[in-house]
């Protein structure tokens, strides 16, 4: 068990330095680096001198050298923009990226066990085909379009919200509803698919034999074991769940993780675009440990393996 | 003797399933309207140019930003027009052969390459199959769009960038199914036989692995159109995905935002076709999935039935 | 004990009537239960025995409120529990009955237990969920109950989860959690089906003794007669949804009265016919030694990780035989024993870690591709799981064909269609057959499929690996006759793997038992069955069930078995 989490730990590692490599030599290779980190309207012999002080016109197993040693030590350089750290500026981010995906994640993973549940306890029946419908269209939802729309509806017209930005709760309601949408359609589906398994499983025919009551069936002995594909899943929606967050930061205007790296791409900030993507992945990497904890709580075939 | 070998083994297993699987989609009725609509919008979207002519590009000032739902100036102005006077529905036409076709490439490419890879990764040693498996990690481990993102901004913004962009995102889905499914299957018994009789690794999985694998991938693949029509909305809404002035629905939708206060059918018309048309693949998968799944079928037997 | 001796007839606590039950499937509504009638006694045991899709599992299934409707139905008929319709009550009503008047216990322990939650909290759950029980410590209770039930150390592997124990042993958990709150009737479908002989003889003991303790009724649901005739007072047959023949047990065995279950009996493998062949001896010593192995050895892999050794498993350790042209060779041993491990060792489907084997002299392991592949026309084989080893995607012609298509030269292509015809009328199928699909056919029609698909490049030797133990015990009969009839024209050798030894009791020359990846003993027929040597082989023989009513031998039959288990390790 613990050989498993510690394997995983290094294939992390491993996952996150190869996504680096990935990106500092198609850096390297797609042309002169400069153009990525200078501005645009950068003259020939501003170019030229910065290549030299960045060691650009070394070899690049050299400069390669140059970018671990720097990466050990976090440092990603000076954002041209904003006039500091680059890291610093993701760090400073970050934490408000993480209370917007946390909030929504919980909500979406609980309202979809919920939901996933009493959908899978009938099938076939109102409630399961209307939370099969609902689950749908927000897995097929564009969420920047619905964003755009909530705007549009709720803050132009009704003025009950406001259009962008943080503060109080009420800027909170958009941009949550908005990012736990897609998360909670495909969840509420992988809830309600395993839950129809498990609800047909021999033990769940074993523990009507035992005459035990229908809550306790569903809640005590199919969830328990349907919870392990659902947090399979759910893991893999933390990625996808930044996704959503590029899109509605980028929308809402709100100062997190994923806006400073549209930002950074848009504004051509290459010191920003890296130091979001180590700070993105370790995210992920943190995440996937806790699965992987999580797994083997719930399942002791796993902790005994 | 007439083989059926190479009438391959999909076909006659289309004609013994049941009788009706047209009249089983007629039984999901979020299914059906899903069906039409797709119809209609591929043949709009190859019929298109004979529709629509120029429309979608002529200018008329006169109609800027005209409201939708009058029948003045034509069929094709139903739906408003923009900020330079193009008819909405016409732009929608080209923007859905845009969109389609864009994602039609990314999933085809992604199917190719996640498909041979998985069948590597699953057949060829260990070593090379789990060094497959450790970049897919890397892949799949990082958000997609961002990775969509940071590598067209490295490379450029184009079409076929872009194609290759989306394709690379959704390999992982194919190659790790392939891989699960071709694991699963050598270790079926009819491969070992095969192997018992002497068969050799290409004849095997030529012959008994890629027909299992195939529909697999064709049923996964209808699923992830919708997530790569989502994708390349996204990355064009944002401005990294498809360039002026060709456009496809995402880059409709972001053009509109401009004029959310004035006009918003701009923003809205584009995005709810995104909308319908995800939707309307992802009803039909959900239909797909339970008529595929035994225990599931019999829901929409009898569904016809007690109606 | 018996009811059905006495002169006023009891009430039953269980009577059937005229049950019908049928299901909507993917292709169309299906009737698996049509009219089914019986009952049991109180302190009786009623044995159910029937073949596959008999509908016996599904009436054990209505009675415990288990079908979902839909897309299950309940058409017709009544199910009286001392004379109160089940049928007719509320769900509430049923669920309170379940588990304390009417308990069950399944075929697969492991799929049929919680695997998260562990054995002592899946049982202590019982008495937690009914206070009216009155048990004020039901892990206590739960740890008693599995003391009961012969688990050693209790208290200790109540903790345990179920994939923690060996198949025996959960079986032994669910009849504890069966027996918690002393039902009066104890349903047991297959319970011992999936388990090996020496277990399965355990596993009878324990529910008679239980069932003589309790004084609780058992309604047992089997396809094996040995079971029935081993357990059951009375014996209700069950063929194609209705019971045909209902009796006290030694009356339906020994004078059955309707023809399907005197087709049954005759079936049975080992009841007819004398023992061994009568060709051995002779052709031994003129037959050329077709295949040979020496000191076989087969290490398995479990795969480390980074921070993990990897570990080895021995399935195979120093097995040695040989076989002569047209001879049979049966090799006998329970689940883990390794013998199909050798099978796919002879014919390199798993590389071996040690030893030798020569076919016909060639040394196997040292043979290059070509040799390897003329080797594997002359030898074939044929799988358990007649719905695994066809391919569902291609027809019968393609999957005959398919070794004339990896070695060419057997036969041109133009003869392909006739030689399909020929050999699937040879194993007693029809010409017609060659255009259609494996799942058209049933699963004795498909293993006469993979036979003909073995002959189809004239092999010397085939090697069947449990070829019958899928099926019926009717449809077993017919293909080992089938197998007798191939090897008496064409000259056949085979090796026949089974766990079932009264299987290979009239086919096979010479029998090899194994054990933990040893052969422990091996001889003729005749010997085996009659001058067993080693204890494992004794218990073997030993442990097939006995008929109830042979009671003296029966007495012999438990001493016997009790010594032997001391000398068996159990699993």
């Amino acid at each position: 068990m613990a050989d498993y989490i510690l394997t995983r730990m290094v294939y992390s590692v491993l996952s996150i330095l190869g996504l680096l490599m990935l990106v500092f030599f198609l850096a390297r290779l797609t042309g002169d680096p400069s153009h990525l980190l200078l501005p645009i309207d950068a003259s020939e012999e501003i170019r030229q001198a910065f290549a030299e002080r960045h060691g650009f016109d070394q070899p690049l197993l050299v400069q390669f050298g140059n970018f671990l040693w720097d990466l050990v030590h976090l440092d990603f350089g000076i954002s041209l923009r904003q006039q500091r750290s680059a890291m610093e500026a993701a760090l400073e981010a970050f934490p408000t990226t993480l209370k917007l995906a946390g909030v929504a994640m919980a909500i979406a993973t609980l309202l979809a066990i919920i939901v996933g549940s009493l959908a899978a306890s009938k099938p076939g029946g109102a409630f399961d085909r209307i939370a099969s419908t609902l689950s749908l269209g927000g897995a097929s939802a564009p969420d920047f379009w619905v964003a755009i729309m909530g705007i549009l509806f709720f803050a132009v017209t009704l003025r009950w919200l406001p259009t962008s930005g943080s503060g109080g709760i009420e800027y909170w309601i958009m941009p949550i509803t908005v990012l736990m949408l897609r998360p909670f359609g495909l969840l509420v589906q992988v809830v309600r698919g395993t839950m129809i398994g498990a609800l047909a499983s021999p033990y769940v025919k074993t523990a009507r034999a035992k005459g035990l009551k229908r809550a306790r069936i569903i809640f005590v002995h199919a969830l328990r074991n349907s919870m392990l594909p659902v947090i399979t899943v759910a893991g893999d929606l933390t990625a996808s769940l930044i996704n959503g967050a590029v899109i509605v930061e980028s929308v809402f205007g709100w100062p997190g993780i994923g806006r400073l790296m549209i930002d950074g791409i848009l504004q051509r900030d290459f010191a920003i675009v890296q130091s979001t993507i180590l700070v993105t992945a370790l995210t992920i990497f943190a995440m996937n440990i806790v699965i992987d904890v999580l797994y083997a709580v719930l399942d002791p075939r796993i902790r005994h393996s | 003797m007439a083989t059926p070998i190479d009438a391959l083994p999909k076909a006659p297993a289309e004609e013994t399933a049941p009788p009706g699987l047209f009249r089983l989609l007629l039984r999901d009725r979020f299914a059906l309207v899903g069906a039409v609509f797709l119809g209609l919008l591929v043949i709009a979207a190859v019929l298109g140019p004979l529709l629509i002519g120029d429309l979608a590009t002529k200018l008329a000032l006169g109609q800027r930003n005209l409201a939708p739902g009058s029948l003045e100036h034509g069929i094709a102005y139903v739906l408003g027009a923009d900020s330079l006077g193009r008819s909405l529905l016409a732009r929608l036409i080209v923007g859905a052969r845009n969109t389609l076709g864009i994602a039609a490439a990314a999933s085809l490419l992604a199917i190719l390459i996640g498909g041979t890879l998985g069948l590597i990764a699953g057949y060829a040693g260990r070593w090379i199959g789990n060094l497959i498996m450790r970049l897919t990690d890397i892949v799949m481990s990082f958000p997609s769009l961002l990775l969509a993102l940071v590598v067209l901004f490295l490379l450029g913004p184009s079409i076929v960038n872009l194609i290759i962009v989306l394709a690379i995102t959704r390999v992982p889905i194919y190659l790790r199914t392939t891989r699960a499914e071709v694991l699963e299957i050598r270790e079926r018994l009819f491969v070992q036989a095969a192997r018992a009789m002497g068969a050799r690794s290409t004849r095997i999985v030529r012959r008994h692995i890629l027909p299992v694998v195939l529909p697999t991938l064709v049923t996964i693949a209808t699923i992830d159109f919708a997530t790569i029509i989502l994708a390349e909305s996204a990355l064009s809404f944002l401005g990294l995905g498809i360039q002026p002035p060709s456009f496809t629905w995402g880059a409709m939708v972001a053009n509109g935002r401009n004029y959310l206060g004035s006009a918003w059918w701009l923003a809205a018309w584009p995005g709810l076709a995104i909308m319908l048309t995800t939707l309307s693949l992802n009803m039909l998968s959900s239909w797909a999935r339970t008529i595929g799944d035994p225990q599931q079928r019999w829901r929409l037997e009898i569904a016809g039935k007690r109606r | 004990m018996s009811g059905a001796s006495a002169p006023v007839l009891p009430t039953p606590v269980l009577e059937v009537r005229g049950l019908k039950v049928g299901f909507h499937t993917g292709r169309g509504y299906v009737r698996a239960v049509d009219g089914a009638s019986f009952h049991v006694d109180p302190g009786e045991t009623l044995a159910i025995l029937g073949e596959s899709g008999s509908g016996k599992s599904v009436s054990a299934a209505a009675i415990m409120n288990l079908i979902d409707s839909p897309p299950g139905d309940i058409a017709e008929g009544q199910i009286l529990f001392h004379g109160h319709d089940l049928l007719d009550m509320n769900e509430e009503k049923r669920r309170l009955i379940n588990g304390e008047r009417i308990a069950m216990i399944f075929q697969d322990p492991l799929a049929y237990l919680n695997p998260v939650y562990s054995v002592g909290w899946q049982i202590a759950e019982v008495f937690r969920t009914r206070p009216n029980a009155g048990v004020t410590d039901p892990w206590g209770e739960a740890v008693r109950l599995l003391d009961r039930v012969g688990i050693p150390e209790p208290s200790e592997r109540a903790r345990r989860y179920p994939h923690q124990f060996s198949g025996g042993q959960r079986q032994r958990v669910m009849i504890a959690m069966a027996l918690a709150l002393r039902p009066e009737l104890l349903v047991a479908d297959e319970p011992t089906t999936a388990l090996d002989v020496t277990i399965q003889a355990q596993i009878l003991e324990l529910l008679k003794s239980l069932q003589a303790e309790e004084g609780m009724s058992l309604l047992l649901i089997t396809h094996d007669l040995a079971v029935a005739a081993n357990i059951a007072d009375r014996i209700a047959v069950m063929y194609r949804g209705e019971v045909v023949e209902e009796g006290p047990a030694r009356r339906v065995l020994e004078h059955p009265e309707h023809a399907y279950t005197k087709r049954l009996i005759a079936a049975e493998p080992g009841r007819a016919g004398g023992l061994g062949t009568d060709r051995q001896g002779q052709m031994r010593e003129e037959a050329e030694v077709l295949l040979q192995a020496e000191h076989l050895v087969k290490d398995y892999k479990l795969p480390g990780g980074l921070f993990r050794r990897a570990r080895l498993v021995r399935a195979v350790r120093d097995a040695g035989f040989s076989i002569a042209a047209g001879e049979t060779l049966g090799i006998v041993g329970e689940s883990g024993s390794g013998k199909s491990t050798l099978a796919r060792l002879l014919l390199r489907l798993d590389e071996a870690t040690g030893g030798h084997a020569f076919y016909r002299g060639r040394d196997i392991f040292a043979m290059d591709e070509a040799e390897l592949s003329a080797m594997r026309c002359r030898v074939q084989m044929v799988f358990q799981d007649p719905y695994g080893s066809l391919n569902p995607q291609l027809t019968v012609a393609a999957i005959i064909a398919e070794s004339w298509e990896i070695h060419p030269q057997l036969l041109p292509k133009a003869e392909w269609s006739a030689r399909i015809a020929e050999l699937l009328q040879m194993v007693g199928l029809e010409p017609a057959h060659a255009e259609r699909y494996p799942h058209q056919f049933s699963g004795g029609q498909r293993q006469r499929i993979a036979i003909a698909r073995a002959l189809a490049s004239e092999p010397e030797l085939v090697i069947c690996d449990e070829a019958v133990s899928a099926l019926d015990v009717s449809i077993q009969a017919q293909i080992i006759d089938l197998l007798a009839g191939l090897r008496d024209r064409l000259g056949l050798a085979y090796i026949f793997i089974t766990h079932d030894l009264p299987v290979v009791r009239h086919f096979a020359d010479r029998i090899l038992v194994m054990k933990d990846g040893e052969v422990v003993e091996e001889g003729t027929t005749v010997d085996i069955f009659e001058r067993p040597q080693h204890p494992y082989t004794r218990a073997l023989l030993a442990a097939s069930p006995r008929p109830k009513w042979t009671a003296g031998d029966e007495h012999e039959m438990v001493f016997g078995e009790e010594r032997l288990q001391r000398s068996l390790p159990t699993r």
